[in-house]
């Protein structure tokens, strides 16, 4: 059992929901499992979270279809709506909940994005925000103007500058620019408002935003990356990370990590909110749950799939290797172009190497197949029990700071939400550590997050 | 040639508090709603009432001004300035309407084919196949400065006709040719039927029906495919607004319905004329190209009621109202008298810019169209459920299809 802090009130935690993505955490072939690009869904899952009174919802981007040797990857959810126009959609069917999207800095302007997202605020009432995410691929680059990619040393000084700039974009209007004053002719009190200039190393910029400031001044901005420098973009600029680390004591890790670089940059603690992502797996007992977990496990591993997650460490073809038998004699190669196009795990040849060992050792020591390693050692679910079991759990990570709250993912579209809502959010209610009611009107306020600085 | 169709259409074009710039001072303009859902909820669902096809929603990257060939942004304080980008405004409204077509003004000289497809295809979903866009080139340098990338020469209205002036926008015209190309490829890269859920094999989709479009520009180079699946429509509906020949030939070669601006109907036979000459040129003879007449329009129950109101705007601007499109100003009978006559001479249809919101879309709602309707040029209701449909626009096959004519 974990223990936490008794020297300060309970924490409140933060819980929201990440729409099913396009990789083997979710299980399409359910016969539950709904559409992934028809409206309704959205819908769906949407007005779900914001029943569990959700801080919000949060959709991922991926600007072109995954391949793996060559060929465009069949096994997995693929195709997705374009994340701005699906979230101003969900605006009108919402009252409450947040709108967080994933844009990319690499492949878009600041000018542009500034516009869509003081847009999406303004259309949702101050319940816009912004998962800033770098890519640096020329495989990804072929689909955009833009072209070519980044240098992987360049990716963070873009994505910095280009938040700068957009930050720089927000603030021109100060929000009492807008008189419409019928009777004296002034629309404006003003004649620029939105005049700026912006000149960095990637952007050389100037004229008026055409945006006039919207509710929350600028959304809330989150952070993905885990790398060194991902950690400091988050300390320095962001008010949330999506993080990966959804056990105790690696979240523990990557939570004292992160809230101690803040001090740094002159930020306060409660200033940046570490939400990890969480798979979860329901039902009536632990021992049910945990038996439910192992069917899902295989759903998500399936034998073709152990092949190709097998292919992406090994990065070479292995289609003709048996999932059924053991884990590949042969090294992973030593080829840094990598067989799977289009995924945020890039890895070295060392790290590959060092990776494919760990998993043998798995192999050997549990005389598991190649399937069940893969099973064993990717993706298992972060919370499994009864609705007790997860409720307790939750509480007790957050209070032993190993995150903020949750950014919960279900295997299932969209229904899959649903359970967890019904049956785990009115037992952390009963603990004390989540709202009953929405306290804020806008997602940063629910958040607890302060007005940004100008 | 397409046929003559039996009804005309009818859209609007929606801009703000209206399109006279002192149409934000009329006693019920809303303009400090401009920026909220609910304004635009309310003048949408205005034109649904009305059974009008579709509006469409301008927008500009750069700010709006008064002049807008200038080199400068204009320091004006007694105008509409500030705007919401026009495709999310169109996607929140989409969810509170059920028929109309919504067709967003998107800028098509700095942004990205790519994205702007896959939110048009998006944009089809969530409005269940209404979607369509407007394309609009900014080859301006105001507008280039917002994005860094590009240089464009200064050049104002009146040299648009100079070498100079014809070869902007014979630059920017043929980039909007090829943006508009890969928009439509794009929506083209998955068949329809490419989602599989093959749960015997495992796989999600027919990777063989989902197509690269290796497209090939001047100014871009798109791989493919689009991340989002075939919208409902399979193509949605491109639009361009068009004054002269480079652009009558992007309406011919690669939109569904251009909107053009006549002053008589002898300039409706050379307009069309001009249009259909670059349809046939392009290969798109059997296809359904619609010509809308653009018209401003300040209506009243009478006459005199619209001319003083029209004076009454001009004094408030300080100037008398200009437009690329004629401004009507009268009864919605006698609207319903030219656009008869204008109907016949050759146009499919119309988008009438209401000069003030609420009141002249009210007057086209509730005068106009029970007046066409009465001499049976308007339908009596929304038949289609698509915006291709309400145009008799087929649903198109996708290029790529492979499976055309096998049997299931």
């Amino acid at each position: 059992m974990t223990t936490h802090r008794t020297d300060r009130p309970k924490k409140q935690i933060h819980l929201a929901a990440h729409f099913p993505g396009v990789n083997n955490t979710t299980v399409w072939s359910d016969p539950s499992s709904g559409s992934h690009i028809e409206f309704d869904s959205f819908v769906e899952f949407a007005q779900i979270a914001e029943r569990g009174l959700f801080d919000f919802m949060f959709l991922a981007e991926g600007l072109r279809l995954r391949e793996q040797a060559g060929k465009i990857y069949d096994l997995d959810v693929v195709g997705r709506p374009d994340t701005f126009t699906v979230l101003a959609a969900l605006a009108a069917v919402t009252d409450h909940l947040g709108l967080t999207g994933t844009i990319n800095s690499t492949f878009n302007e600041p000018y542009e994005v500034a516009r869509q997202f003081a847009t999406l605020d303004h259309l949702s009432e101050g319940r816009a925000a912004w998962n800033v995410v770098t890519s640096w691929d020329a495989f990804t680059g072929e689909n955009f103007r833009r072209g070519g990619y980044l240098p992987q040393s360049e990716r963070y000084e873009r994505a910095r500058t280009f938040l700068d700039a957009a930050i720089r974009l927000w603030d021109t209007w100060k929000g009492d620019e807008i008189l419409a004053d019928k009777a004296s002719g002034t629309f404006i009190s003003t004649p620029a408002p939105g005049a700026f200039e912006h000149r960095d190393s990637q952007f050389d910029i100037s004229g008026r935003f055409n945006v006039p400031r919207s509710p929350q001044g600028r959304p809330v901005i989150f952070q993905a990356g885990d790398s060194e420098e991902g950690r400091d973009f988050a300390a320095a600029k962001a008010d949330a990370i999506f993080s990966r680390h959804s056990h105790l004591e690696d979240g523990q890790r990557f939570y004292a990590d992160v809230k101690g670089r803040l001090e740094g940059f002159g930020r306060r603690h409660e200033d940046l909110l570490i939400l990890p992502a969480a798979t979860y797996v329901l039902a009536d007992t632990d021992a049910e749950a945990v038996e439910l977990a192992r069917e899902i496990r295989l759903q998500q591993v399936s034998p073709a799939t152990a092949i190709k997650l097998l292919e992406q460490l090994w990065n070479r073809d292995l289609s003709d290797h048996d999932p059924d038998g053991p884990l590949p004699t042969v090294d992973p190669s030593e080829n840094d172009d990598l067989i799977a196009k289009g995924r945020a795990s890039a890895r070295s040849h060392g790290d590959r190497l060092e990776q494919a060992e760990r998993w043998r050792e798995i192999s050997r020591a549990k005389g598991l197949s190649t399937r069940e390693t893969i099973v064993e050692v990717t993706g298992r679910q972060s919370f499994i029990g009864s609705a007790e079991t997860i409720a307790s759990t939750i509480d007790d990570y957050v209070q032993a700071d190993a995150a903020d709250g949750y950014i919960l993912v279900p295997h299932i579209t969209p229904g899959g939400l649903a359970p967890f809502v019904d049956h785990v959010v009115p037992l952390l209610q009963e603990r004390g550590v989540f709202r009953t009611a929405y306290e804020g009107a806008t997602l940063r306020e629910n958040l607890g997050l302060r007005e940004p600085t100008r | 040639m397409t046929a003559p169709t039996p009804r005309l259409r009818l859209a609007v074009a929606l801009d703000g508090a209206g399109w006279h710039p002192a149409a934000w001072r009329e006693p019920n303009a809303r303009p400090g709603d401009l920026l909220t859902p609910g304004y635009w909820a309310d003048i949408v669902q205005e034109a649904e009432a009305g059974l009008l096809d579709f509006v469409t929603i301008e927008d500009s990257l750069s700010i709006q001004t008064d002049a807008p060939f200038g080199a400068e942004d204009d320091d004006r304080t007694d105008r509409v300035r500030g705007r919401l980008d026009a495709v999310l405004l169109v996607s929140r409204i989409a969810p509170l309407t059920r028929h109309i077509g919504i067709v967003p003004t998107a800028v098509v000289t700095h942004t990205e084919p790519f994205h702007l497809s896959k939110a048009i295809a998006t944009l089809d979903y969530v409005s269940r196949g209404r979607a369509g866009v407007r394309v609009q080139v900014a080859p301006r340098a105001r507008d280039a400065a917002l994005f860094g990338r590009r240089e464009f020469p200064e050049i104002s209205y009146a040299d648009l006709d100079s070498p100079a002036g014809e070869a902007l926008l014979q630059e920017a015209f043929d980039e909007a040719t090829d943006y508009v190309e890969v928009l439509r490829r794009l929506w083209d890269s998955w068949e329809d039927d490419a989602e599989i859920r093959d749960v015997a094999t495992g796989r999600f989709i027919d990777r063989d029906k989902i197509h690269y479009i290796d497209f090939e520009g001047l100014h871009f180079d798109v791989k493919g495919p689009s991340i989002t699946p075939r919208p409902p429509q399979g193509q949605p509906v491109v639009a361009a607004l068009a004054h002269r020949d480079r652009p009558f030939e992007l309406v011919g070669r690669s939109a569904d319905v251009g909107f053009v601006t006549p002053r008589t109907p002898a300039d409706i036979a050379s307009i069309t004329a001009r249009i259909r000459t670059a349809q046939d040129a392009a290969g798109r003879s059997g296809e359904t190209v619609h010509v809308f007449g653009d018209l401003v329009v300040v209506l009243d129950e009478t006459e005199q009621g619209a001319q003083d109101r029209l004076a009454r705007l001009d004094e408030a601007a300080g100037a008398t109202y200009e437009s690329d499109a004629l401004v009507f100003t009268g009864t919605p009978a006698a609207l319903a008298d030219l656009l008869a006559t204008w109907h016949a001479a050759g146009l499919s249809g119309f988008r009438l810019r209401p000069a003030v919101l609420p009141h002249d879309l009210r007057q086209i709602t509730q005068g106009l169209v029970p007046e066409l309707q009465r001499r049976g040029l308007f339908h009596d209701a929304y038949e289609a459920t698509t915006l291709r449909g309400a145009l008799g626009l087929p649903r198109p096959t996708s290029r790529y299809a492979t499976t055309e004519g096998t049997p299931a």
